[in-house]
């Protein structure tokens, strides 16, 4: 199994595609959508985790690059300093998908990358810079 | 039951105090009841590692060759105005103090990455920083200039003093409004998407000693990682509010002025912190031993985050204008479930005040008593309590007459 997060820019001619769909129904890939923003008749781009054996994947970009879909790798990912944090849980309430969260019985905040979508709402919340942007692996 | 600090000293000395962190102390009560933990126990150690806003340090930096005297005159610590208005070569910095210029503050909503507070950090944590100073010269201090690095070691004094914290309880802050706010509580999202709170709850030195009972003037405290000790009250200390039936006040209260030696303590217990859109302030480690004189004290110290409630504030408008308005109630062991539950729609909520970090002072402080190094105080004098009549007022502007006379 191959796991790659990946950009996608859409050229303004792809907007009204249904190109997710045939990612998954054609190429048979588990696409997780991270992030999105879509704009009639502008580049759109969307942040996606592919999942599928290796071959698939690669398929998949294939596929996306022959339609005219720009993909490149996650050039940054957010990552937690923990020697940085202080535990004080500030950043708890923007992180939207709840990679940040706290150990109830210790109080103690921890990170999960996996669940993390690269938003960034935790940079600014947070007095430490304990949250900082790093070249993905 | 009674045991006076005198006694509670022979006992560390001979290290046979027992000592339990205001944690611990909970499941001590639950097990034995007030009655025998109180006979037990002799020491609950508290502690507290939140931003203080109102921290400073003070240096003397030595004398130039030739002399100059940077009191009145114009002085920056890594580009951090300090305040020189004091003999030849005492300067003070503050927390919140920011460079004059700094563009990452000027960009909306401003990031103030770096002020006093992160100088202070630096200069404990052993770097170099960088003096600089203008002065307009004496017959006895001629040099006018000086551009210089300097370090923690080679200062003669280097003090850390600190107005205003431990606050006695502390608003919980709440945005009704439709905009994000930037404030000393954090970032607020608009329509109360968050609920932020600053407080150590049942390991917070002051909600352990609700009355003032144990400590005051010249009480030796866990200061920055290393030792200090309580000046007075602090500013803006306001005992009188109400309180519940257990004494604990319901909206902020008593607070300390407390000092100690920068060359004593840790960079991990002193940190800069920036608050996005608001500014900078000194994140701080205090902790406070409560002697165990009899089962009264015993009892406060036992006090839980289910027993402490915070008022919930609007800081899009009851907060600035001054309003007295509190829209809700609530424990810290609801505001540490994560979630709380305003006019019926959930809230989520996060803190400033680290709990983690919170126990670890209330630990090294437990650790150092064992081990015999730290004594317990008499206090000098008291603090004044919720009966002195000692309160705090807003600021009674009285405007400048000139100008209506210039019109």
């Amino acid at each position: 199994m191959s796991k790659k997060k990946v950009v996608l820019n859409f050229p303004p001619h792809l907007i009204d595609q249904p190109i997710t769909y045939r990612l998954i129904a054609e190429q048979g890939l588990k696409v997780n959508i991270l992030r999105a923003r879509i704009t009639p008749k502008e580049w759109g781009n969307m942040v996606v985790e592919l999942n599928g054996d290796q071959a698939r994947v690669e398929a998949g970009l294939r596929f996306l690059a022959d339609l005219g879909v720009e993909v490149e790798l996650l050039a940054e990912e957010v990552k937690w300093r923990e020697e940085r944090c202080i535990h004080c849980t500030a950043c708890l309430a923007p992180c939207p998908t709840r990679a940040l969260y706290v150990d109830r019985a210790t109080m103690a905040v921890r990170f999960d990358e996996d669940k993390c979508i690269a938003c960034e709402l935790c940079l600014p919340v947070c007095p430490y810079q304990a949250m900082e942007i790093a070249a993905a692996k | 039951m009674t045991r006076t600090i005198e006694e509670i000293n022979e006992k560390i000395k001979q290290g046979r105090a027992v000592v339990c962190t205001a944690e611990e102390i909970i499941q001590v009560v639950k097990e034995k009841g007030v009655k025998q933990a109180a006979a037990t126990v002799d020491v609950v150690t508290t502690g507290t590692f939140a931003p203080m806003c109102s921290s400073g340090a003070y240096f003397n930096v030595g004398h130039t060759t030739p002399r100059m005297k940077l009191g009145g005159g114009k002085v920056t610590l890594n580009d951090v105005p300090a305040y020189a208005g004091f003999a030849a070569v005492d300067i003070l910095v503050g927390a919140t103090a920011v460079p004059d210029d700094d563009p990452r503050n000027k960009v909306f909503p401003g990031k103030f990455v770096y002020g006093g507070a992160h100088v202070i950090e630096e200069l404990v944590a052993g770097k170099d920083v960088r003096l600089t100073a203008t002065a307009y010269g004496t017959d006895c201090y001629p040099r006018k200039t000086l551009d210089t690095w300097i370090r923690l070691d080679d200062l003669n004094e280097a003090v850390l003093f600190n107005m205003r914290n431990s606050y006695q309880n502390y608003n919980v802050a709440v945005n009704l409004s439709d905009r994000v706010l930037y404030t000393y509580m954090g970032v607020l999202q608009p329509r109360m998407r968050n609920a932020n709170y600053c407080t150590a709850g049942q390991l917070s030195p002051l909600l352990n000693d609700p009355h003032y009972r144990t400590l005051g003037v010249g009480t030796r405290i866990f200061l920055g990682g290393g030792e200090g000790f309580v000046v007075s009250h602090g500013t803006q200390h306001n005992p009188g509010v109400r309180r519940s039936e257990l004494g604990l006040p319901q909206v902020p209260a008593g607070t300390l002025a407390v000092t100690g030696d920068l060359k004593k303590m840790s960079a991990k217990w002193l940190r800069g912190a920036s608050f996005t859109g608001y500014g900078v302030t000194l994140t701080l480690g205090l902790g406070i031993p409560i002697p165990i004189l009899d089962e009264e004290t015993l009892a406060f110290a036992a006090v839980t985050d289910a027993d402490i409630t915070a008022p919930v504030v609007d800081y899009s408008e009851a907060y600035p204008n001054v309003k007295p308005e509190i829209l809700a109630e609530v424990t810290v062991a609801q505001l540490k479930s994560g979630e709380i539950t305003l006019n019926g729609k959930k809230v989520i909520t996060a803190g400033l005040s680290s709990y983690v970090r919170a126990r670890e002072v209330a630990l090294i402080l437990k650790s150092w008593i064992e081990a015999g190094n730290f004594l317990l105080t008499v206090p000098v004098a008291p603090l004044p309590a919720a009966d002195s009549g000692y309160r705090f007022k807003l600021l009674k502007e009285r405007p400048w007459e000139g100008l209506r006379e210039a019109i």
